[in-house]
């Protein structure tokens, strides 16, 4: 029955976000605390900075450790001096721009990387011939490819469409993005026991059929990490292809402009830092709400 | 008459030419009725789920050949003429308990109403017609293996193919479904071939039991029942059920002369 099935649903818990809220207040309460006594405490007194003549912790001056609360005060500062915006909008627009682009570049992976693992999953000659390009592939450093995609792409006309630096950083973020998800997706395709398989045959079930009511079902479980370490990995090649090619509206950039502000407004920085961090926080939230409404009807762990 | 099952001079070898080939089963004749009901027993290994697979057309024989309502087991597979049952249920977590019920009906392009209410009456055969929406995970192992034979049954096949589906339940449960399954192949007319270990489980619900051995996989002997067609709790006390008991054990021993020991004979007894 509906009612019973709604029993049963997992638990929409906020401990995860209490608990994730702690886990930020602790770390700057570490910071403020090093910063302002620990730092110099050993600095002074004791001089454990310092390991074999090498200078092993930070120095606690506000240029390499500002506080927590100049960082809060940054946001409301103005962009520039003289700027009507403050810090604070241009993070956000530049967040935003990002986290849409990483968004764009994980469905563009997410789709790339569950063809090619339908193709290995049903030709296992493309497995074993694709498996070690794309390994291959992961392997190519970034910085070194974005600009090349700028110079390839600066050739390309598609139907008079214009290769923007924004296509590079969303190519390379779902470059990274889409070598999770093959891999993924192929073991989920790959993961219904023989006895499921030989019931969809007993069915004289099409090898499209069986996918779509067995295997790409079956998968799921599987999509779901994947899913996590591609977030992780298009936010990653959004923000390093920004930097490496110079977009300037994504947070990435960001960061490497206000750095060159370091010694007059050395807190600034990390405001684009925290940037950052919402972006890879929102993107696990658009993984974690897709992930909850395709297993809503999964058994809750204890019974998996 | 054309029979629902007919397997002629059948051999299947695997690994046929290597050094680790196995002859799972030789000389396989075998004919079962429309509305039959015929068990395969024989202690692990003698080739029951091999012969069950070669009449579903998931394995192909190395020589001889098979007749299922008279089709190619090919025909009769694409044309979906049997239904199949496995020891475990296997029903796919992330469907309904109509959702599985209605999987092979989906695969054979039924309209969602026609679908729907088929798998509303199976759920009435099957009494579980309140579980509809219920996910598989929320039901006990002997509902889920009713679930199970209900998918099998959804599609009307005229041919009922089963291997062990009653293995994992305990003894109440499975009198109960060996009871069911009676009362739904009477209603339904179904042609059964049922694997079992189970001597008791055999003579209460067969016409025929179809006795094999291993080493080479055979059939070593064909008991009729004919305890008649209406059984009930008291056929399981009747003195005929317990002749029939004896000799189907004695068909076992006689049959396992060749390898088998006695404690693996009591194994099969013990079930
Ligand atoms: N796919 C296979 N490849 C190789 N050998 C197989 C295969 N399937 C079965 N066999 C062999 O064929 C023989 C018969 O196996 P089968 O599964 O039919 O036995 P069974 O009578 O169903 O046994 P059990 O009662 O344990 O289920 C066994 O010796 C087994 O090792
Ligand atoms: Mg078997």
């Amino acid at each position: 029955m509906k009612s019973r099935g709604r029993e049963v649903v997992k638990r929409r818990s906020v401990r995860p976000f209490i608990f994730g809220v702690l886990a930020l207040g602790l770390l700057l309460a570490v910071w403020e605390s090093y910063r302002n006594w620990i730092g110099p405490w050993l600095g002074t007194e004791r001089d454990v900075g310092k390991v074999l003549g090498f200078k092993l912790l930070p120095r606690a001056n506000d240029l390499a450790m500002p506080s927590v609360f100049d960082m809060a005060r940054e946001f409301g500062r103005p962009q520039v001096r003289g700027s009507s915006t403050n810090v604070f909008e241009a993070v956000a627009q530049a967040t935003f721009n990002s986290l849409q682009l990483a968004i764009g570049a994980l469905l563009i992976g997410t789709f790339v990387g569950v063809g090619a693992a339908i193709l290995m999953s049903r030709f296992k000659v493309v497995q074993r011939g694709l498996m070690p390009y794309l390994v291959i592939s992961q392997t190519i450093p970034l910085i070194a490819l974005a600009p090349l995609t700028v110079t390839w792409g600066g050739q390309l006309s598609l139907f008079g469409f214009q290769w923007q630096k924004w296509t590079s950083a969303l190519v390379l973020g779902a470059f990274l993005s889409f070598f999770p998800i093959a891999v993924g997706a192929l073991r989920g395709f790959n993961s219904p026991p023989p006895a499921a398989l030989e019931l969809m045959d007993s069915y004289a079930a099409s090898w499209w059929s069986t996918w779509r009511k067995l295997r790409l079902p079956a998968a799921i479980p599987y999509l779901t990490p994947a899913m996590r370490l591609a977030g992780s990995a298009a936010v990653f090649g959004v923000v390093v292809s920004e930097i490496s090619v110079g977009l300037t509206d994504g947070v990435g950039y960001l960061i490497l402009a206000y750095m060159q502000e370091g010694t007059s407004r050395p807190a600034k920085v990390f405001t684009a830092v925290a940037g950052t961090v919402v972006l890879g926080l929102a993107m696990a939230a658009v993984i974690n709400a897709a992930d909850r409404y395709f297993t809503r009807h999964r058994p809750p762990e204890e019974f998996a | 008459m054309t029979f629902a099952v007919e397997v002629l001079a059948v051999h299947k070898v695997f690994n046929s030419g290597r050094s680790n080939q196995v002859d799972a089963l030789t000389d396989i004749d075998l004919q079962v009725a429309p509305g039959e009901f015929v068990s395969l027993i024989g202690p692990s290994g003698c080739g029951k789920s091999t012969l069950l697979r070669l009449i579903a057309d998931l394995l192909e024989p190395t020589a001889g050949s098979l007749l299922v309502n008279g089709k190619a087991p090919r025909q009769a597979r694409l044309d979906q003429d049997y239904g199949m049952a496995f020891q475990q249920a296997g029903l796919f977590e992330w469907r309904s308990v109509a959702k599985n019920i209605e999987l092979p009906l989906e695969l054979k392009g039924w309209d969602k109403d026609k679908r729907r209410g088929r798998a509303m009456e199976m759920l009435e055969l099957v009494k579980l017609p309140n579980r509809a929406d219920a996910m598989p995970w929320q039901l006990s192992g002997g509902q889920q293996q009713r679930i199970a034979i209900a998918r099998a049954l959804a599609a009307h096949p005229p041919l009922l193919l089963m291997d062990e589906p009653f293995g994992a339940l305990d003894e109440m449960t499975r009198e109960h479904m060996q009871a069911e399954l009676l009362r739904i192949c009477a209603a339904t007319q179904t042609t059964v071939v049922f694997v079992t270990h189970s001597i008791p489980e055999a003579v209460y619900l067969s016409d025929r039991v179809v006795v094999m051995s291993p080493g080479p996989g055979r059939i070593t002997e064909i008991v009729q029942v004919g305890l008649g067609r209406a059984r009930d709790e008291g056929t399981r006390e009747a003195v005929g059920f317990y002749e029939k008991i004896t000799e189907v054990r004695e068909a076992l021993r006689g049959g396992n002369l060749g390898g088998l020991t006695n404690r693996e004979v009591a194994g099969i007894e013990d079930r």
